[in-house]
């Protein structure tokens, strides 16, 4: 109060403020700011962290160490008495490791006579030659006789040193590779015969314990099929059931109990899913086991609680004012339903059902128990054939033994985390161009 | 019609009103949400070619039986209607009687404007076609005109038909209501405080159409502005606590009520 008697008059004096705590509230504001910073940041961190991780350990099974050589199909070793026109077994099982094998062995200059150095040229080569030689063979007769410049696939040890991944650093007994044969590839490489190719094979073979010919085509197609029944099941049912609940049904006991229980149906352990897979769909029902339509039910089972509790959260979320319009005019319930209330609610249906998708796409537990997890070597034909899923594939190599599975494993991740993203891309663009104001 | 001054529409109007032929017949129409009783034993008759005006306290049940007109509290979980209503002598709670039918004989325009997130033009043409009151496009395109041209707003947004109703102002989206409710011909207009979002001028609009919709159609209106009650009705009910105070001709209710809770609340004494 000393201010009265610096101030002229007096009239200029304000009343002293009252202290309302504003630097404390801002404070208070401030502090919360910094703590939903913190959390964000924390979380990108892990993000970034966890596709950093994946991608540099994945991104090198995109590609494959190729031998790049010209191979003699010989006569001699394929059907060295001419029978193929009568034996069409011949073509099958002639030797084919073989040809492969001399004809490295001819780049190298390893001579016919030394055996231990011809084993050695031979484990650098993949067993699967043996089929794709065949396959060559087979498809064109007339080769027999001839030379062709084949790229043939390295071994899987010998693509993992190639790429690095073995240390050449520890004594050749503890190693894969032996320095012969690091020296023969650096070898090969120079005359431009040894090199990495982008790896097709990942993306479209079928199971193999070599991992140099392991691809997740079967996977893809078995995932594929469950993703189709899983949408065209759930999507149609889950709607259907979150009209008559939300729209219809009274409002009693039973309806709220229904409503708990697929509130909590959503938080069910998948594995419980699969149980009741494998107890009904395979034992009650006959279905075959590892068949993608056992799964697509099973996984179409586990969406629908949360397509359902989406599309309801959907349909309360369009303005009563928009019914009431429309009954008002003389329109009946289902006509306000399906022609001004659904396509109001669409975005939110066509979100929550990507998220059930995606969801359901990368489920593993379920597929375990109804026997997904299986060694298929051939593109599964229908729905009932055997096959496995993505997510399963990526559990399987993950437990094998040798090195270039590591890479392949997160390669196969990569796929897998491509097409949630592209799932969920469209999730968002679908949201854009459904979504209307009011 | 239109060789008669307007005077003239409005003396013959008057007449018809005054031979007493009611077009809806309220009688002793209790109505319960679950246990409360939100409205008493009401007596109310809505003449033909007529604006009711419905005024009252807030919560005094008049929205509430304005809706049991139409019906539309079929639509709330746990309300029961008791009593008798009739339509042309049709009782409208009668198991006969199809609600979506009687819908489209009386229609409704509600407090906050509500399009449909449509073009105007479907606005308009999503009740014909439901109704299915068009047999081509060009009859389409004549009702759709025809009730704009009702509504006053047919010069306003004629060069864009096919743009969004939700584009338009306020006072432009109520009337787009207004002739969406005119345009399934219906035979009773209700509105429930259909003004109470919108601005002066956009209620003077409103309250103009509101006027001249009465030559065609029987008009129930629920306002909490007693001025507009007096500006746009020719008889005025007035409720409170659920129940019918008095109905009267407006001119009399707010000159000489007959009860003294009308002149109370006339005269801003509660309420």
């Amino acid at each position: 109060m000393t201010d009265v008697v610096s101030s002229p008059a007096g009239v200029l004096d304000k009343p002293a403020r009252r202290d309302i705590g504003i630097k404390r509230r801002y404070r208070a504001e401030r502090r919360f700011r910094a703590y939903g910073v913190a959390a964000l940041s924390f979380g990108l961190l892990f993000l970034a962290l966890l596709l950093w991780s994946v991608v540099s350990k994945g991104y090198t099974a995109f590609q494959q160490t190729m031998i790049t050589v010209p191979v003699e199909f010989s006569e001699q070793v394929i059907d060295k008495d001419n029978e193929r026109a009568t034996d069409p077994q011949k073509l099958m099982t002639a030797n084919y490791p073989i040809i492969a094998r001399n004809a490295v062995a001819k780049a190298l200059g390893v001579a016919e006579t030394d055996t231990s150095g011809l084993r050695a040229v031979n484990q650098m080569i993949s067993n699967s030659v043996r089929s794709q030689l065949r396959d060559m063979v087979v498809a064109n007769p007339q080769i027999i006789g001839t030379t062709q410049t084949v790229s043939l696939l390295a071994a899987g040890d010998i693509d993992s040193a190639w790429k690095g991944q073995i240390d050449l650093n520890v004594t050749e007994q503890n190693r894969k590779v032996s320095d012969q044969q690091v020296g023969w590839m650096n070898k090969l490489a120079e005359a431009g015969a040894l090199a990495k190719h982008f790896n097709g094979g990942i993306l479209f073979n079928g199971a193999s314990s070599r991992p140099e010919a392991a691809g997740v085509g079967v996977a893809l197609i078995g995932s594929f099929y469950m993703m189709l029944i899983v949408l065209v099941l759930s999507l149609p049912i889950g709607v259907a059931a979150s009209i008559y609940l939300e729209e219809f049904a009274p409002k009693n006991k039973f309806t709220d109990l229904i409503e708990v229980n697929i509130n909590n149906l959503a938080a069910v352990p998948s594995i419980v899913y699969g149980l009741l897979g494998l107890a009904v769909f395979v034992n009650f029902m006959g279905m075959p086991r590892s068949a993608s339509l056992v799964g697509g039910l099973v996984l179409t089972l586990m969406t629908l609680p949360t397509i359902i509790i989406a599309t309801r959260a959907a349909l309360k979320a369009v303005p009563p004012s928009i019914r009431a319009a429309a009954l008002g005019l003389g329109a009946s319930k289902m006509q306000t339903i399906f022609h001004h209330v659904l396509p109001l609610a669409m975005p939110g249906i066509l979100t929550g059902t990507i998220i059930g998708l995606a969801h359901a796409l990368g489920e593993t537990a379920p597929l375990l128990l109804i026997g997904m997890v299986a060694f298929v070597a051939n593109y599964p034909t229908t729905p009932m054939d055997p096959s496995t899923a993505l997510p399963v594939q990526i559990y399987m190599w993950a437990n094998e033994a040798e090195r270039a599975f590591v890479e392949r494993t997160s390669g196969a991740i990569i796929i897998l985390l491509l097409f949630l993203i592209v799932m969920n891309v469209g999730a968002i663009l679908l949201r854009r161009r459904f979504e209307r104001r009011w | 019609m239109n060789m008669m001054s307007e005077a003239a529409v409005e003396k013959a109007l008057d007449k018809k009103m005054n031979d007493m032929s009611y077009k809806m017949i309220g009688n002793d129409v209790s109505v319960y949400y679950g246990e409360k009783r939100a409205l008493f034993d009401v007596n109310l008759n809505v003449r033909e070619n007529t604006v009711t005006a419905l005024i009252g306290p807030s919560g005094c049940g008049k929205s509430t039986f304005l809706r049991t007109l139409n019906r539309m509290n079929d639509t709330i979980e746990g309300c029961r209607v008791t009593g008798k209503i009739t339509l042309d002598n049709d009782d409208i709670y009668d198991k006969e009687i199809d609600v979506v039918e009687l819908r489209a004989r009386v229609g409704m325009v509600f407090q906050k404007p509500n399009p449909f997130p449509k073009s105007i033009y479907e606005n308009i043409a999503y009740g014909p076609r439901i109704h299915g009151l068009a047999k081509n496009k060009a009859d389409m395109d004549q009702i759709v005109e025809a009730s704009l041209q009702r509504a006053g707003l047919w010069t306003e947004v004629k060069d864009r038909l096919h743009e969004g109703g939700t584009g338009l102002s306020g006072g432009q989206q109520q009337r787009l209501c207004i002739a969406r409710a005119v345009a399934v011909s219906p035979e009773v207009i209700l509105m429930d405080e259909p003004c109470s979002a919108l601005d002066p001028i956009a209620t003077a609009k409103v309250e103009e159409l509101i006027h001249e919709l009465r030559a065609n159609y029987t008009i129930v209106i629920v306002t909490h502005s007693m001025q507009q009650a007096a500006r746009v009705s020719q008889r005025t009910a007035m409720f409170h606590l659920g129940q019918l105070v008095e109905e009267n001709d407006t001119d009399k209710m707010f000159t000489n009520p007959d009860d003294q809770r009308t002149q109370d609340y006339i005269m801003g004494r509660f309420g």
